[in-house]
């Protein structure tokens, strides 16, 4: 009884918060100082059609670099833990019960798409919505699925730790490349900027972000893959 | 911001609200796994409305996409387990 009590009155607090920022709230008629040197200044500056995308990867790139760290340490981590947890043989794993015709058809026409979706989304993040940790999140999802339809599926460690490292390594010396060829770290100029709106267009954008998309991927993938190795609970 | 999209957006909130009393409430647990990943779709749809695509795209692909099918294929593995309860 006391506890609803306390949990009506929580919730009632939560509301009036909300609702006083709500109240108080107008939106700005105009864009603000940063926002008016995006929009104007992008298409000039990087040559991306998206401007998201621009200011993701080269104005505050080093922003984007912590992120993807913060996510391989994550990856990381998660490795790392379940490790201890993974069987020495792989072929004394018991077998699950096997996954529904309708799953097993379904994911063998849907990963090859799904693949296909999430390259398309990291390589053309410069010119539509999306990007990398989209693209690369949609590649994991595909792994995902495959796992799902079969748990015993191997998924090769070292390829994917490979590709995740030599992605990351390459995107740190495309910006410092930027350090020596352009105006700064990950600056995107160091690639002719090419027709506004082409595939390959913006410079080093599409580079990075399929760099990133793939070290996304792998990274969502290994944490998958450790994930379904670990032991049983015994 | 018209009249259109401020009663789509009411009507999205409302729908996501609801979506995450369901994913609390269900006994069923796929049935609450479903609902959890509704919230996250119908977040996604709000983005859209709201002008922000490539958030959007972020939340469908990792709240909608690769959770649910994760708490699935959690589920299954709790369920594999058979014999421990």
């Amino acid at each position: 009884m006391i506890r609803t009590f306390f949990v009506v009155l929580l919730l009632l607090g939560l509301g009036a918060v909300f609702a006083g920022l709500m109240v108080g709230y107008t939106p700005d008629a105009e864009l603000n100082a940063t926002a008016r040197y995006y929009a104007d200044n992008t298409a000039a500056d990087t040559g991306a059609a998206n401007i998201v995308t621009a200011i993701i990867v080269t104005y505050r790139g080093l922003d984007t670099l912590g992120e993807v760290t913060v996510l391989f340490l994550t990856a990381a981590i998660v490795a790392l833990v379940l490790a201890a947890g993974r069987e020495k043989d792989p072929a004394s794993r018991i077998a699950p019960p096997p996954a529904g015709e309708l799953l097993t058809t379904g994911s063998r026409l849907l990963a090859p798409l799904i693949l296909l979706l999430g390259v398309y989304v990291f390589a053309n993040g410069h010119l539509t919505p999306g990007g990398g940790f989209q693209g690369g999140a949609i590649l994991a999802s595909a792994v995902l699925l495959l796992l799902l339809t079969d748990p015993l599926r191997h998924f090769g460690h070292r390829l994917i730790s490979v590709v995740e490292s030599l992605s990351g390594f390459i995107y740190v010396l495309i910006g410092v490349a930027g350090v020596v060829l352009a105006g700064g770290f990950l600056d995107n100029r160091i690639l002719p900027l090419g027709d506004f709106g082409a595939l390959l267009s913006a410079g080093a954008i599409p580079v990075i972000y399929t760099l990133i998309g793939l070290k996304v991927g792998a990274e969502f993938a290994s944490m998958l893959v450790s994930l379904s190795e670990t032991e049983e609970p015994r | 911001m018209t009249l259109v999209t401020t009663v789509m957006g009411l009507l999205l909130a409302l729908a996501s609200v609801g979506a995450a009393v369901v994913a609390i409430r269900v006994r069923s647990l796929p049935v609450a796994i479903l609902a959890a990943g509704l919230v996250s779709l119908l977040a996604a749809v709000l983005f859209v409305l709201l002008a922000a695509p490539d958030v959007a795209m972020t939340e469908a692909a990792i709240g909608s996409g690769l959770t649910t099918f994760l708490f699935f294929f959690v589920l299954g593995r709790v369920r594999g387990g058979g014999d421990h309860d």
